[in-house]
Parts: structure tokens; C-alpha cells; sequence
């Protein structure tokens, strides 16, 4: 099965080349077809991935590079995500069929490429390999908002290149620093090597600027609702399911094993930037009146989740953050959809245009109402499942953090609600939004599928934690050692102090006794 | 040491000067009727002079008491510098036919060859008389270059600044040169470093900051950059093509033999001069790009810029960091003849040249090709993966970060986002704007096929040629460092 994770890589790659040499209308096939093979290559991944058996799988090494390597393999955690990445792929292009008119070709390409980059950084195993793949992935996200965007695309793809180019940076210098002293640049090999504490913080927080950006982590968020209003809907689908996604699969592959007592050090400003950003993000979600900004900040406060749930140092915040990731892609992505959906109608994003939708498209309103519901953390929907473990884990590390954290759930569930209220509730007063069809047979083809994983996510999360449950076990065996002591956990008393309460009385006691 | 051996060292030198004189004879009387034959024979003694590099040019070792080194370090630069020379020759005929006001002279292929034989020998040199010779070879050819369109107002007027200020630099480096042997008593390298080795001395520490300046005008370093936008945008496209490839490559070389081999020594001394014209290039370089309207002044703030890039791997003086500058030298070098090979397609529907940085909008739909070549490069100099300008700037990095330099680097690496904001205006010019007139179609297979090619070389295929790269430019860096 070795060479899988290349056939991945090459199938999207040779369409892209070809998707810039045929017409608009052989390019959305090209497209399709390429990105239902690696559909099918992902399926076959999955069902070859042997739980439970070595940490690293379909390993591939070829040092062509010289100073490093095309070093490719996954564990659990990357084996997910690529899934996540070879599931939207293919929903994107068909979510652009007809929505993106000029400029096919290159669209299609941009896509692509986009898929390349991403499957490579998830299954990159030599660090610059990783960088790469990683750091490139802006050249087409920036031509997807830039050229397919809205008015103000210019200012959102400008601010997206340069905020997320200026934490990578960092990360590279780190990077080097870490090659040379540990003197390799294989990521398994870095992951079992011991910087010595006072290094760690740096490293760590050159680690942290990157994947705090890309996150994104309050404050350096505002890029994202800018990015994700401007870009064409397959974009922001991208985007919210998988390229956020980068920030969280960095933290768990890099800054836990690579830095655990940084880590724990840190634990304080991770937690402290999370709990602002699910208040803050989720009362400014509350005000907003674009559809795509009001999803684009609830983004950041489920990240923020994902955030905390990492930094737990226990299982239940682990899985529940890889979960939130999961079920945070495939949710956002769907929202995202649907938005799609009503304004290829209306061409607007106007919350206020809409209005008693569940009238006229009445398939719309279940779907809509159900991702509405999964993104809320109903039980029974994939959001649930990730919510309730992270916060667990959380509670476990700090009481205050995840009551303050939790009332990200009762926000969420408010501006949600409000949102759906305000677009498929209501009388249908408005000439042209009385006019709109119902789903046609390619949207519930895209948003279909999405709904039964979101289902079958909730119902049964085995399937997704099964896979992750060994790495896990080898990442919290790995940074035991640095486990920050948890404020909610029974304590036996402090008998000490209790005696020495009561000494006095006992004392006196004595004495009335000599008496 | 016998006269057969040296002569066999300086062997490029030789075939460029004896050839570039030969064909002077030749333009002088066939005239204006041989420019073609005398380009393409100037060409092949480029060729020649390549050849010539592998035999005792590239290890026979010091030559003429002292004066002057063969070795793998020289002969590396020397085979950048040749073939960044006969690319600019091959670009001009069809530039200077296009434009309607003047037609190349033989000349310009024979200035050209004169010029590369001087910076043949100042990659070589090992004394400080050979080294300014050899600068001034160079120097008096690239004034007349700058000023080759004598009938144009702003060629002139480059010719002229750049003359000036040239002089100027030269007289600064004099100055920095007579301070050193005047404290040192001696002009070979080697003796230099005894003499900078024996103990700190004040004399000796003012010559090394006038040789520095002087020697950071010649690449057009901050503060010592002021020439450089206006020279390159003056002097007809081949010209700037030629000055933003070549002689940076030699100064660039001269400089660090300058700072390893004659002041090695006292390294904790140049570093600091080294670092702030670094980052001050950066900056400089970065910024002030960002206003500009005229697509050459953009590519010579970006020469500012990426010079800054080559000295952070000086800044490191180790064999990591030479090895480093020469790998981005090489890599830059591709670059810079990409971008200004597509300059040169940039022309109006009636064959005029074209500047503005405004009349590339929109190119992704009217020649897109052409503009994605341009794209590549410009994110290949803007250093982000995969392309392989991000290895060039790797290679200069991860020596500053081997030699300690946490600061310089992460301040450096991230100055460069500056850098990105102003290739990406071009990017978005090409592609996110709505299209200008359509530039008149290339007539040129040759220059599409050598913008093919470079556009190759730094794309991600680039990358397989890391272990070579990485092993030459190890090897010609180490042979800096055999006797210090």
C-alpha cells in the first residue's frame, strides 16, 4: 500500500495541469472526476489504515531533496483530517458548477492545487516538507479570493497572504533552530527529542505565532470574517473545513510533543486567549447582519474550543478537540453551503433580505435547521460529540476556564437560533424572496452527504475515535511528565490544616483537663 | 612557479579579453553590418571562457606572487557571472530593433565581454590592487553601458549618475584600500589577516569600514543604494537585465573573499556592518518598492532588497553562510533574468517598450503564459514555498541560524513579509484587475523559451537540483576557509 499517499498527491496535481489546457466545461469534470478519485484513494486509505497497529502508516521516504526529504506517512489524527479534506473536495467543485462562470479553467486548477497542498501537509513526515506544503497553500487561496471574490476581495486576499505569511515566519526560523540542534528533520524523530526547557518557551511560541494565525485565536482572528466574506462559497468551505484545521493539526503534531513543558507553561495564555475569544467572537456573532460573517465568527469561537481542548494534557480534551475539528468542517463547510445555496439566488448576504424561507423551500429549512442544530452541539450531531468531550477534558485542567467557555455554547445556541429565526421563520412578505426555488438536485447532492456523516458523527463517534485512540495514548505518554495539575480534582482534605484548626481547642482541652 | 601554469589560471580572463579585443577589430571595420555575427561570436567566447573555467582556472591556486586565486570559489562565481553576461547579450538584438530610435552597436556585446573579464577578475582577486583593477574594468564598462542609448535623455542621465556616484565609491574604496596598507604594509589578503590577527589597531579598523562601503555600493547595499533606481530604470532593458544579474553576483563574491580571507580575523568587526546593511536593504529595499509605478525601478528596489538577503548569509562568516550566498546568488540570478526577460515582452501594440507596472493589468487573460511566469517569479523572489526562491533565502537563514544570529534572522525573515506586499501587487495587477490593452503578441521564440526555462528552474521541480547546489556551493565555499 506504500506509494498511496503520492498517488494522493500526483492524481489532483496532473488534473490541475490539465484542467488549464481544456474549455470551462471539461475543466468542472476533470476537476470532479479528480477529486472523486481521491475520494476513492481516501476510502481505501481508511480501510487499509490498520487501528491500533503502528503509529505511522504507509510510510514513504525518498531523499531527493538533499537537506531533506519526501518523507510521507500518517497516523490517526492525519488519516482523519485527510479524510475531512478528500470529503469536502469533491462537494466544492460541485458547489462551484455554476456558480463560478469566468475563468473555469484556472478556478478549477486553484482548487486543485489547494487539495495537493493540503493532503501534503497532513501527510508530510519531514518537517520543511511539511513547511512547505504548509506555507504554499496561500498562493491559491489568495487567487481564489482575489480573482472569484466579492467587491471588496482585494483588501480580504492582501490581508489573508500577509497575516498568515508573517506567523509563518517564525515558525520557520524555529524550525531551522530545531533541525540543527536535534540534527534531523524528521517530524516522528523531532517528536521523541528533548529540548531543553528554556528553549522550549521560544520555540514554542514561534510555533505558537503560526498556528495561532491560522487558527485563528483571538486577537489575530480579524483576517478570517474578512477572507471568508470575500471568497466565492467553494472558498470559505475550504477555508472554515479544512485550512483552520492546519492550526489545530499543528498544535497536536508539533507544540504538545515537541514542547510538552512549554506547553504546560504556556497553558495560561492558551487558555486565557480561548475563553476571551468564545465570549468575544460570540457576542460580536450575535450583532452581525451577513450570513457569512456571523458563521465566520462562530468559526472562531468552536476553534477556540478546539484550543482548549488540546491544551488539556488529558484524553477526553484530545479527542474532543480532534472531534470539534472533525464536526466543525464538516458543519461550518455546510453552512457555508447553504448560504451558498440562497445567494446564488438573491445575491445577497443580507440577513434582513430574507424571510420565511421554511415557506417555499421547505427541503432547504430541514437542512439548514439541522446544521443550525449540529452547529449548536445538539446531542445526536457530530458538534455534540467534540463539545462535551473538550469541555470535559477542560473541566478536568480548570474550572473557571470552562465555565467561562461554556456559556460559548448558550451564545452559540442565541445567535444560531437568531440567525435561522430571522432567515427561514417569519412571513414570506418579499417578492423575490417568494420567487426563490427549492434545492434542486445538485444542492441536496452536495448537502446530503454532509448531513448523514453529521448524523452518523453523533450517533456513533466510534468510528472517528477509534482511529485516533492509539496516538493519543502515545501523545499523553509523551507528555506526562509535564501534566499540569487540574483544579477540580477530589482532594483528600488537608487534614494538616484541619488539626491544626482545631489545636487550639484541643490544647485547651489539655488544659481545662489539668485543671 | 612557471609563466605556462599562471597564464593557465587566468585562462577566462584571457579568452574574454583577447576575444573581446579581436572582435573590436572587427566592429571597427565591418560597422554597423556585424552586430549579429559579432553577438553570437561574443557568446561563444562566453562559451569559451566557461570551457576554460574547468582546467586550472577552478584549483590551480595562487598566481603571480599573490596577486590573484583560481579556485573553486572564483571559478563558481565566474560560471554565474558568464552565464548571466551571455544572456544579456542574446536578449538585446531584438530589443534594439523594436525600439525605433536607436540600433545596437557591435559595441555593446564587446563592453559586455570587457566588463566580465574585470569581473572575472574581481572574483579572483587576491590583492587589493588586482581587486580595484578589476572593479574599475567593470565599472568603466557598465558606465558606457548605462548610457549605450546616447540619444535618449534618461540613458544618459543614468550613464551619468552612475558614473558619478561610481566615482565616488571607487574613491571611498581608494581611500579604505591606502588606510589598510597603510597600517598593514601590505595589499595581499593573506598578509591583511596576519595583520588584523595581530591585534586591534584603529587604522586598520577605519580601512575596513571605507573597503566596506566602498564594496556595498558596488552591490548596491543600503545606504549605499541611492544609484540603483535610477541607473536601472534609465539604462535600456538589456543593460538593467545585465547589471541586476552579473556584477552583483561579483561584488557580491568580491565582498565575502574581502571579508573571509583578508579580514577573517576580526569577523565580530564586519559583522555589525554587515548586519545593518543587511536588514537596512531589507527594509529599504521592501519599502520604498511599494510606491513605485515603473516596473524596472520596482526590480532594482527588489535587487535592494534581495542583496540584504545574500549579506544576512555573510552576516553568519561561516562555510555554511558562503555556501548559502552563492546559492542564492544562483537562484536570484534566474529569477532576475526571468522577470526582466518578461519586462522585455512587455511592448505596446506598435512595438514600443512599456514600463508602467499599470499596463500589466489583466495580463492572466491576455497573454496568460506571460503572466504566469511573471507570477511565479514574483512569489519565487518573494520567497514563498514552494517555489525556490524560498530555498535561497533557506540557504541563508538556517547558516545565520547555525552561527547564532536568532535575531538577525527572525528580524530579516520577517521584514520580508514587507518584501511579499509589493510582489503581490504585481500578481494582483496581472490577475485580479480587469485586462489594459493587450501587449503586441512575442515574436520571439528564443526569449519565450529561455522565460520557460527559468520559470522551470524555480519551480518546484527546482528543488531536485538541492544536492547539487548544496554540494558545489559547499565546496567552492569551503576552499575560503582551508587556511584561516
Amino acid at each position: 500500500m506504500s506509494g498511496i499517499l503520492s498517488i494522493m498527491l500526483i492524481v489532483p496535481l496532473v488534473a490541475a495541469v490539465a484542467c488549464l489546457f481544456t474549455t470551462a466545461n471539461n475543466a468542472r469534470w476533470i476537476a470532479l472526476i479528480a477529486t472523486l478519485i481521491d475520494l476513492v484513494l481516501g476510502g481505501v486509505l481508511w480501510a487499509n489504515f490498520e487501528i491500533g497497529g503502528p503509529q505511522w502508516q504507509f510510510v514513504e521516504y525518498t531523499p531527493v531533496f538533499g537537506r531533506f526529504a519526501w518523507a510521507l506517512g500518517i497516523d490517526g489524527f492525519a488519516l482523519l483530517l485527510i479524510m475531512l479534506s478528500v470529503f469536502l473536495m469533491p462537494i466544492c467543485i460541485g458547489a462551484s458548477w455554476t456558480a463560478i462562470e469566468k475563468r473555469v479553467p484556472e478556478y478549477m486548477a486553484a482548487f486543485l492545487i489547494t487539495e495537493v497542498l493540503m493532503i501534503g501537509t497532513f501527510a508530510a513526515q519531514d518537517i520543511f516538507l511539511f513547511y512547505m506544503f504548509f506555507e504554499a497553500g496561500l498562493i491559491p487561496m489568495f487567487l481564489i479570493i482575489g480573482i472569484w471574490g466579492g467587491a471588496n476581495r482585494i483588501y480580504a486576499s492582501y490581508k489573508f497572504f500577509l497575516y498568515t505569511l508573517l506567523g509563518s515566519l517564525l515558525m520557520l526560523i524555529a524550525m531551522m533552530y530545531m533541525s540543527i540542534t536535534a540534527g534531523t528533520t524528521s517530524i516522528p524523530e523531532l517528536m521523541e527529542y528533548d529540548f531543553p526547557s528554556g528553549v522550549q518557551t521560544w520555540l514554542w511560541l514561534a510555533f505558537f505565532a503560526s498556528f495561532a494565525v491560522k487558527m485563528p485565536m483571538w486577537p489575530v482572528h480579524t483576517w478570517l470574517p474578512d477572507a471568508h466574506v470575500q471568497a466565492p462559497t467553494a472558498g470559505s468551505v475550504i477555508l472554515a473545513g479544512v485550512l483552520l484545521k492546519l492550526g489545530g493539526y499543528g498544535f497536536l503534531r508539533f507544540s504538545l510533543p515537541m514542547f510538552p513543558e512549554a506547553s504546560a507553561q504556556l497553558i495560561w495564555l492558551v487558555f486565557g486567549l480561548s475563553c476571551i475569544a468564545v465570549v468575544v467572537t460570540s457576542l460580536i456573532a450575535l450583532v452581525q447582519s451577513d450570513m457569512k460573517k456571523l458563521i465566520a465568527y462562530s468559526s472562531v469561537a468552536h476553534m477556540a474550543i478546539v484550543t482548549l481542548g488540546l491544551f488539556t494534557f488529558n484524553r477526553q480534551g484530545i479527542e474532543g478537540a480532534m472531534m470539534v475539528m472533525l464536526g466543525h468542517g464538516l458543519v461550518s463547510g455546510a453552512l457555508f453551503l447553504c448560504v451558498g445555496v440562497i445567494y446564488d439566488r438573491l445575491h445577497t448576504r443580507e440577513i434582513d433580505r430574507y424571510g420565511g424561507l421554511a415557506i417555499n423551500m421547505p427541503k432547504y429549512a430541514i437542512l439548514f435547521m439541522l446544521f443550525t442544530m449540529a452547529s449548536v452541539g445538539l446531542p445526536g450531531t457530530s458538534n455534540f460529540v467534540g463539545e462535551l468531550l473538550a469541555l470535559m477534558g477542560t473541566y478536568q485542567v480548570s474550572t473557571l476556564a470552562t465555565l467561562i467557555a461554556t456559556t460559548g455554547i448558550i451564545l452559540g445556541a442565541g445567535y444560531m437560533l437568531y440567525l435561522y429565526r430571522r432567515v427561514v421563520f417569519g412571513d414570506l412578505t418579499k417578492d423575490d424572496v417568494k420567487a426563490m426555488p427549492d434545492l434542486n438536485k445538485r444542492e441536496m447532492a452536495l448537502l446530503a452527504p454532509i448531513a448523514a456523516v453529521v448524523l452518523w458523527m453523533g450517533v456513533y463517534p466510534e468510528s472517528f475515535l477509534a482511529p485516533m485512540r492509539a496516538d493519543v495514548a502515545t501523545l499523553l505518554a509523551r507528555i506526562e511528565r509535564a501534566r499540569p495539575a487540574g483544579d477540580s480534582l477530589p482532594t483528600p482534605g488537608n487534614p494538616a490544616a484541619a488539626k491544626a484548626a482545631h489545636a487550639p481547642e484541643h490544647k485547651s482541652a489539655e488544659h481545662g483537663a489539668a485543671h | 612557479m612557471d609563466y605556462g601554469l599562471q597564464l593557465s589560471m587566468v585562462l577566462p580572463e584571457i579568452v574574454l579579453s583577447v576575444g573581446g579585443l579581436a572582435l573590436l577589430m572587427v566592429a571597427a571595420w565591418g560597422g554597423q553590418a556585424v552586430t549579429r555575427a559579432v553577438s553570437w561570436v561574443s557568446v561563444a567566447v562566453l562559451i569559451g571562457g566557461g570551457i576554460a573555467l574547468t582546467g586550472n582556472a577552478s584549483s590551480g591556486g595562487l598566481a603571480f606572487d599573490g596577486l590573484y586565486r583560481a579556485d573553486l570559489f572564483s571559478a563558481y562565481a565566474k560560471a554565474l557571472i558568464f552565464f548571466a553576461a551571455a544572456i544579456s547579450i542574446i536578449i538585446a538584438p531584438r530589443f534594439f530593433a523594436r525600439t525605433s530610435s536607436e540600433n545596437l552597436r557591435p559595441e555593446y556585446p564587446i563592453l559586455i565581454l570587457f566588463a566580465t573579464a574585470g569581473m572575472g577578475m574581481m572574483v579572483s582577486a587576491n590583492d587589493l590592487l588586482t581587486l580595484y583593477i578589476g572593479l574599475e574594468l567593470n565599472s568603466l564598462a557598465s558606465y558606457v553601458l548605462a548610457s549605450f542609448m546616447r540619444r535618449n535623455v534618461r540613458s544618459a542621465e543614468a550613464g551619468l549618475k552612475y558614473f558619478i556616484l561610481g566615482s565616488l565609491a571607487s574613491g571611498i574604496l581608494l581611500y579604505g584600500i591606502s588606510l589598510v596598507y597603510g597600517f598593514s604594509g601590505t595589499t595581499v589578503f593573506g598578509d591583511i589577516a596576519s595583520a588584523y590577527a595581530a591585534g586591534e589597531n584603529m587604522g586598520l579598523l577605519f580601512g575596513l569600514v571605507f573597503v566596506f562601503a566602498g564594496l556595498a555600493f558596488k552591490m548596491s547595499a543600503v545606504p549605499f543604494h541611492m544609484w540603483t533606481p535610477d541607473v536601472y530604470e534609465g539604462a535600456p532593458t538589456p543593460v538593467t537585465t545585465f547589471f541586476a544579474s552579473a556584477p552583483k553576483v561579483a561584488a557580491m563574491a568580491l565582498s565575502v573573499r574581502v571579508a573571509i580571507e583578508a579580514m577573517g580575523p576580526v569577523t565580530s568587526d564586519w559583522r555589525q556592518i554587515v548586519i545593518f546593511a543587511a536588514l537596512a536593504s531589507i527594509v529599504l529595499g521592501a519599502v520604498a518598492a511599494i510606491g513605485q509605478t515603473n516596473i524596472k525601478r520596482l526590480l532594482a528596489y527588489s535587487s535592494i532588497n534581495n542583496v540584504g538577503f545574500a549579506l544576512i548569509g555573510l552576516a553568519a562568516g561561516t562555510a555554511e553562510g558562503v555556501a548559502g550566498v552563492l546559492t542564492y546568488l544562483t537562484i536570484y540570478v534566474v529569477m532576475t533574468l526571468g522577470s526582466f526577460l518578461v519586462v522585455l515582452q512587455m511592448r505596446d501594440a506598435d512595438g514600443q517598450p512599456v514600463e508602467t507596472i499599470a499596463s500589466l493589468s489583466g495580463l492572466s487573460r491576455t497573454r496568460p503564459a506571460l503572466a504566469a511566469a511573471l507570477a511565479i517569479f514574483m512569489f519565487s523572489l518573494a520567497g514563498i514555498p514552494p517555489l525556490f526562491g524560498f530555498w535561497a533565502k533557506f540557504a541563508v537563514f538556517e547558516a545565520a541560524v547555525k552561527a547564532d544570529l536568532f535575531a538577525l534572522a527572525a528580524i530579516g525573515i520577517a521584514a520580508s513579509v514587507i518584501g511579499a506586499f509589493y510582489y503581490l501587487k504585481i500578481v494582483k495587477t496581472m490577475y485580479f484587475d480587469e485586462p489594459a490593452p493587450a501587449y503586441a503578441k512575442g515574436d520571439s521564440a528564443l526569449e519565450g523559451g529561455l522565460i520557460a526555462a527559468a520559470a522551470v528552474f524555480v519551480s518546484p521541480l527546482g528543488y531536485l537540483l538541492i544536492p547539487v547546489l548544496g554540494a558545489w556551493s559547499m565546496a567552492a565555499a569551503q576552499v575560503l576557509f582551508r587556511t584561516t
